[in-house]
């Protein structure tokens, strides 16, 4: 073999004693992994075009097959690992950029993994959710400072413009075009029937789904693809991106492949073009250009709709929140490096950004210190894994979460993390039509539906455990969580004791 | 009556059906001993191409072309459901060539089989519908 090659990361095992040569794992792979040799009427793979999908494994009627982990390596080297090594050679092959997707995958600390809930014993009594009624709604959006009264004292009655959620968790933006038609589809009518919000993402709104509008968050990015007049009253509130969480920095590209028929409609580009948007808003290089669009889109919308600034977790954070909420946007939602993306530069993926339990942290905390935290509302993101995750999170001075990588395993996904390459086996990370119809949004809905269902069962059995009968009794409420394992820095960004203290 | 019907929009075009099929009515335990190395009768045909693809199998029609046509009398409606005694087909072919559907077809032994919504095999639901992935078959009652 040349100096090119690089042994198969993953090996197809198939269990010919079970395997009937029925064909499915062939048709069912868009990487043409599997053929049917006529001659021997056996079924053969080329492991070179694995990306461990499961697709087949998960749809083989005799459970012939597994994908193992390939255990030809390279000699042990604790420094230069056979990760490391291979992308070297990679790129010595192509001079190119590495690119990935989904979720940060490397080894870093998971701070949610490294907080303990508390609980209720003896001297304040556990409510069973079961018996007695548990709140988990949450209004996203400015609150006013104090009460305020007439001459005849009566109250007052201004409240800025809210977003109502029957659980403090919402689907985060992922565009149309990055994802396909049927995801969208599942997450708008999930989103409807669970009483939350989904996120447009940057690639406009498909004409069939302004039927969604008071579900659906309508989102204005660098590129302002499909951004009009119409897209921005559809919505129930407006997002500016200015970053997210796998690539805070830079700007996105879909290539032109992705840009067929409604994709190129959708996007208000030419069919085939790439949609390339940029690293920075042209129009905004500090907190006065940002409160100029914050209010330009307000001004769209009547006031009637609250404006969310989303940013990526970074090292000022705590003093960009701050400039965000005196910006005039009614909500921040902050991206933690681990969240997913369709497509990054591996090397800003794996090591831009920060995590998304001290930025919710120091965020919470800097906006209380400057008395502005009752001014706009906190959303966090970037892998927010569980239900209590989210309770953490609320503790920790959240209003509510974003989900997406969550969402997408329960449409299937299988974070074999090669969305970038448009072949999506499970018919979300692609807008090829023979493998989008493969997500049927009747079970994609229901089954988002289900999850969500279960989380916000876990999120009444946490809090029942803790005596609080209500989200918003938990917000903030950082006394309810203890840290293990964590050092005294660490400790005091959360705002946490250590647990038995 | 509750029939079997098939939406294009979401058929793959797997054909998982027509395993499922084959496999339910020959009252095996275990698929891969039931079908390994071996052709394979279903009673559910995948029609179509790469961009359109759907399964086709036996309408329950209300005036059925093939109880009409059948020579042997092999051919009845019980419940609604059009069910072919095989110990009285002679395998003369004729149901074949009426069915506007081509939802009959001949067994291994021969005689002709078609699809009795699994009510004479232990599924239950038709086999068909139930390990479809992509709910593009379905078993309900429509007007």
């Amino acid at each position: 073999m040349s100096i090119r090659y690089i042994y198969p990361e993953f090996e197809v095992v198939r269990n010919e004693n079970r395997c009937i040569a029925c064909r499915v794992c062939e048709r069912q792979c868009a990487n043409e992994v599997h053929s049917y040799n006529e001659e021997k009427n056996v079924m053969i793979s080329d492991e070179t075009k694995c990306v461990n999908c499961q697709r087949c494994v998960s749809l083989c009627p005799t459970r012939a097959l597994k994908i193992v982990k390939s255990d030809c390596t390279l000699r042990e080297n604790a420094n230069w690992q056979n990760d490391t090594i291979k992308e070297i050679y990679k790129q010595a092959g192509s001079g190119g950029v590495l690119l990935s997707s989904m979720g940060n995958p490397k080894p870093l600390p998971v701070y949610w993994d490294k907080i303990l809930i508390n609980a209720s014993q003896v001297t304040n009594p556990p409510i069973d959710p079961l018996r007695e009624p548990m709140e988990t709604r949450v209004f996203l959006g400015k609150k006013n400072g104090e009460i305020e009264r007439d001459e005849n004292g009566n109250l007052k009655c201004s409240l800025p413009p809210q977003l109502e959620l029957s659980m403090p968790v919402m689907f985060s933006a992922m565009s149309y075009g990055s994802i396909s038609y049927n995801a969208h589809a599942s997450l708008a009518r999930a989103a409807t029937e669970l009483g939350i919000l989904y996120n447009t993402g940057e690639g406009g709104l498909h004409e069939d789904f302004y039927v969604y509008g008071p579900n659906t968050i309508v989102q204005v990015a660098s590129g302002r693809f499909g951004v009009h007049e119409d897209y921005l009253k559809a919505g129930a509130a407006v997002e500016i991106k200015m970053g997210q969480g796998a690539k805070p920095g830079i700007g996105g590209h879909l290539p032109g492949a992705k840009i067929v028929g409604d994709v190129s409609k959708t996007r208000m580009i030419p069919e085939g073009s790439d949609a390339i948007s940029p690293a920075p808003h042209h129009d905004i290089y500090s907190i006065e250009d940002l409160r100029q669009l914050v209010f330009s889109l307000k001004e769209a919308t009547e006031y009637k709709k609250p404006v969310i600034v989303k940013v990526a977790a970074v090292h000022n954070i705590a003093a960009i929140a701050s400039g965000i909420a005196r910006s005039g946007a009614d909500i921040i939602a902050i991206d933690g490096f681990r969240g997913g993306t369709g497509a990054a530069p591996t090397r800003i993926r794996d090591n831009v950004g920060i995590p998304i339990e001290l930025a919710l942290a120091s965020v919470d905390q800097r906006l209380r210190d400057e008395g502005i935290r009752n001014t706009v509302s906190l959303v966090v993101g970037g892998s927010i894994r569980s239900a209590s995750d989210v309770i953490k999170a609320i503790a920790l001075g959240a209003d509510a979460c974003y989900v997406a990588t969550a969402a997408l395993l329960a449409l299937g996904c299988h974070l074999c993390r090669t969305c970038q390459s448009g072949k999506c086996n499970w018919g979300i990370a692609t807008q090829r039509p023979d493998l989008v119809k493969r997500l049927n949004p009747d079970i994609g809905s229901e089954r988002l539906v289900n999850l969500m269902t279960a989380w916000r069962h876990e999120i009444k059995e946490l809090m029942g455990g803790m005596g609080i009968n209500s989200i918003e009794a938990l917000k903030g409420n950082r006394l309810m969580l203890r840290g293990v394992g964590l050092n005294e820095k660490e400790l005091e960004i959360l705002g946490i004791s250590h647990a038995g203290e | 009556m509750k029939r079997v019907y098939v939406n294009e929009e979401w058929c793959l075009g797997c054909h998982l059906c027509e395993y499922n099929c084959a496999f339910a009515n020959l009252g095996l335990k275990d698929m891969a001993d039931a079908l390994k190395g071996k052709k394979i009768f279903p009673r559910i045909h995948v029609e179509g191409d790469e961009k359109i693809s759907y399964g086709v199998s036996c309408r329950h029609c209300e005036d059925p072309m093939c109880i009409k046509s059948c020579i042997a009398g092999a051919i009845s409606k019980e419940n609604g459901v059009v069910t072919i005694d095989r110990s009285k087909c002679v395998g003369c072919l004729t149901c074949v060539l009426v069915c506007p559907y081509g939802a009959l077809a001949p067994s291994e032994e021969g005689t002709m089989q078609k699809c009795e919504l699994c009510v004479k095999n232990s599924c239950g639901e038709p086999a068909c519908v139930t390990g479809c992935p992509n709910k593009a078959i379905v078993y309900e009652e429509r007007g």
